[in-house]
């Protein structure tokens, strides 16, 4: 016989691949809707992530950026706080490292540090802003945060265009002290511009779930998460606890923001629109169930299917929309989870039956 | 019927009709590969990168997709396309088609891909590559060859109609984001106003995305209460927004629209469009390329002259017929260079 404590342990790996071979499958019967042949369409997308070194590459730098909104995101949801702003800290993180990286003189390698280090104090206390609000005044963190996102978005632009510009609407380039690419690396993958942002996301996974499962001060953000009155009756400070969730939140997103300016890009551009990064990253952190390393592996689920699908379109001609659906079934299958429970426990039912 | 039951049933059909659907597309294939025209045997293979709009932007990745899509049932070459969902998609975007290999030529579609298009084409400087919208800041590798348009001299064409038709002597523009390329179409049409009619007043206003047409309507709806009659729009999809408010507003409120001709979206309010002809622009290099030509190196202009920009034919609809020679005296001016349209903020303080 099982334990309860185990089953849910194990539930919580198996529900998220369970689901992804669900959304698989609804996706692969809609490319059949749609008139596609869905063995084809899917051998494209797997050629697309592991076809050659240089997509890899890509895949793992698409997946970067992920990893840091997924963290932001769980960190937040682990407080109880729905930090929809990981989109705006994202930019906030963007534009401070241009800015650092751009405008800075420092040595190669400290300047990086630097420019991460002001990424994540700006958009920290941009994210710790809206949770100031919420302990202070008791403001909704969702409406606070999905506004400061258009107020990070247009201020982004109005700095880059008025202080920072360069050529092309996008700031002037950083220096190559603060790059975080290295030459080997992406000679490695063939020129993809994977680069030292992937390591710092798994170093930052390690330290989140150090922080929170190790620490008195990762206790106290968990029990806020639970029970706020209940960890109000045990003395612990609520509001300051929502206020340092918010920051460390943000500080997450800003670092993500630092590592695409600095490794990827080299610039930040005046964007008509959102990346989109920080909306996933709330995806991201589902897929994941909140667990920093579980956001890793939702990340490189996430990533590596959106940007894997781009080649099926390139060969096969297959709009990438499907699958879009495809990701989103997956969301669907394990924010339904309980259907997925329900599947499982009528299946190790039967199962205990038939031993018997 | 149990769970188990039920997924098994989803397995076996998904495997059973993906069979199915596997004989289908092999079909397909076939019946592409004798119908396609063929040129010295080998089909050419043009491919194109979008930008963040995708092909349905009702504006130039649409336009170009339209291009292509007449060059591979005109000149029967063979179309490839990848919609980049965010930026950082352009490089591994153009990456595998030049990488590839099969493609003969690869276009980056929008400005935004400059720094993209250059370094992918001098890290593979035997393939061929294009680019919509930029000149590279003039430093275009020998394998690359830049498209741009003279955007203000069909605005410069709008902004007479407008000044020529406003009641009120004053006129709106909506802009999608303040780059310079918008601004060609803001300074054209301002001067264009100011050439007919010099004590007009043009406010010029920005949305800040392409794609909120609510954000147009917004915009538009204060234009017409300040008393503009007249708007013309260089803002993509939240331009969809300002068409919605004129038609709303009834008679009298207009609208010129952009890229191509958008009198189906408000018929009773929309005096012109500024079209511009990108569809032919990559039809164009197209068929140069398959004689065998590529100006690799070089910026191609399309302007006035060649019908790159024009209004559209439907203008005759609600502009009279004396408003319409008035636009082809000035066009013929534009032509044989007597009026230089200004493309900047600069360029147009000292115009005139």
């Amino acid at each position: 016989m099982i334990s309860s404590m185990q089953t849910s342990r194990w539930n919580a790996i198996l529900i998220p691949v369970l689901a992804v071979i669900l959304g698989l499958i609804v996706g692969g019967l809609l490319m059949l809707l749609m008139g596609y042949n869905p063995i084809v369409g899917y051998s494209s997308v797997f050629q697309g992530i592991f076809g050659n070194m240089y997509f890899m590459g890509e895949t793992l730098r698409a997946v970067t950026p992920l990893i840091f909104a997924g963290l932001a995101v769980a960190f937040a949801f682990r407080t109880g706080l729905f930090n929809i702003g990981v989109e705006g800290q994202f930019i906030i993180g963007q534009l401070a490292a241009a800015w650092v990286g751009a405008f800075w003189t420092l040595p190669t390698g400290l300047h990086a540090a630097v420019a991460i280090l002001v990424a994540m104090i700006a958009s920290g206390l941009y994210g710790g802003f809206a949770g100031w609000l919420k302990a202070r005044l008791g403001v909704h963190e969702v409406i606070t945060t999905i506004m400061l996102n258009y107020v990070a978005l247009f201020a982004a632009n109005w700095t880059i265009r008025t202080y920072l510009i360069g050529a092309s609407e996008r700031s002037k380039d950083i220096l190559p002290s603060a790059s975080l690419q290295a030459q080997w690396l992406s000679d490695l993958f063939e020129g993809a511009r994977i680069n030292w942002g992937l390591l710092l996301a798994l170093i930052f996974a390690l330290v989140c779930y150090w922080l929170l499962m190790k620490t008195t001060t990762g206790y106290e953000l968990r029990a806020v998460g639970f029970n706020p009155h209940a960890a109000e009756y045990a003395g612990m400070n609520v509001s300051k606890n929502i206020f340092l969730s918010m920051l460390i939140s943000g500080a997450l997103a800003g670092i993500g923001g630092a590592t695409d300016v600095l490794g990827v890009n080299g610039n930040m551009a005046i964007s008509a629109g959102f990346t989109g990064i920080g909306f996933d990253g709330i995806a991201v952190a589902l897929i994941g169930n909140n667990n920093p390393f579980g956001v890793i592996f939702g990340a490189l689920l996430f990533g590596g299917l959106s940007f894997g699908a781009d080649n099926m379109q390139r060969v096969e001609g297959i709009p990438t929309e499907s699958i879009q659906i495809v990701i989103s079934m997956v969301i669907y299958f394990v924010a339904a989870a309980s259907v997925v429970n329900w599947l499982l426990g009528k299946f190790r039912r039967r199962q205990g039956v038939s031993q018997k | 019927m149990n769970a188990k039951k039920v997924m098994g049933l989803a397995v076996t059909s998904v495997m059973a009709a993906s069979l199915v659907a596997g004989c289908g597309t092999s079909n397909n294939k076939a019946d592409n590969n004798t119908q396609g025209g063929t040129t010295g045997g080998k089909k050419m293979t043009i491919a194109m990168v979008t930008d963040v709009g995708g092909i349905h932007d009702n504006s130039f990745n649409q336009s170009a997709n339209e291009g292509l899509d007449r060059a591979s049932k005109d000149l029967g070459i063979e179309k490839k396309v990848a919609e980049s969902k965010r930026a950082e998609d352009y490089t591994p975007n153009l990456n595998s088609f030049v990488k590839g290999g099969n493609t003969d030529l690869t276009w980056g579609i929008g400005f935004l891909m400059a720094d993209d298009i250059k370094k992918v084409a001098l890290a593979n400087p035997n393939s061929k590559l294009a680019i919509i919208d930029s000149d590279l800041s003039g430093d275009i590798p020998k394998n690359v060859e830049a498209v741009t348009f003279n955007e203000n001299e069909g605005s410069f064409l709008m902004g007479v109609l407008a000044a020529k038709m406003s009641k009120t002597h004053k006129v709106g523009f909506v802009g999608g984001v303040k780059f310079a390329l918008i601004e060609k179409f803001e300074y054209g049409f301002k001067a264009g106003v100011k050439a007919v009619d010099p004590t007009a007043q043009v406010t010029a206003v920005y949305a800040d995305a392409f794609d909120k047409p609510d954000k147009g309507k917004l915009l538009a709806s204060q234009l017409y209460q300040q008393g503009d009659d007249i708007i013309f729009h260089a803002a993509g999809a939240t331009g969809d927004g300002v068409f919605a408010e004129a038609k709303e507003r009834g008679a009298g409120y207009w609208v010129i629209g952009v890229d191509r001709d958008q009198y189906d979206l408000a018929p009773k309010n929309t005096l012109s469009s500024m079209v511009k002809r990108v569809d032919n622009a990559v039809y164009d290099v197209a068929k140069d390329l398959q004689a065998g030509k590529f100006e690799g190196g070089t910026v191609r202009t399309f302007s006035l002259k060649d019908g790159g920009v024009d209004y559209a034919p439907t203008t005759k609809n609600n502009t009279p017929q004396d408003v319409i020679t008035l636009m082809d005296d000035y066009k013929k001016k534009i032509i044989d260079g007597s009026i230089k349209v200004p493309a900047t903020a600069d360029e147009f303080n000292n115009f005139k």
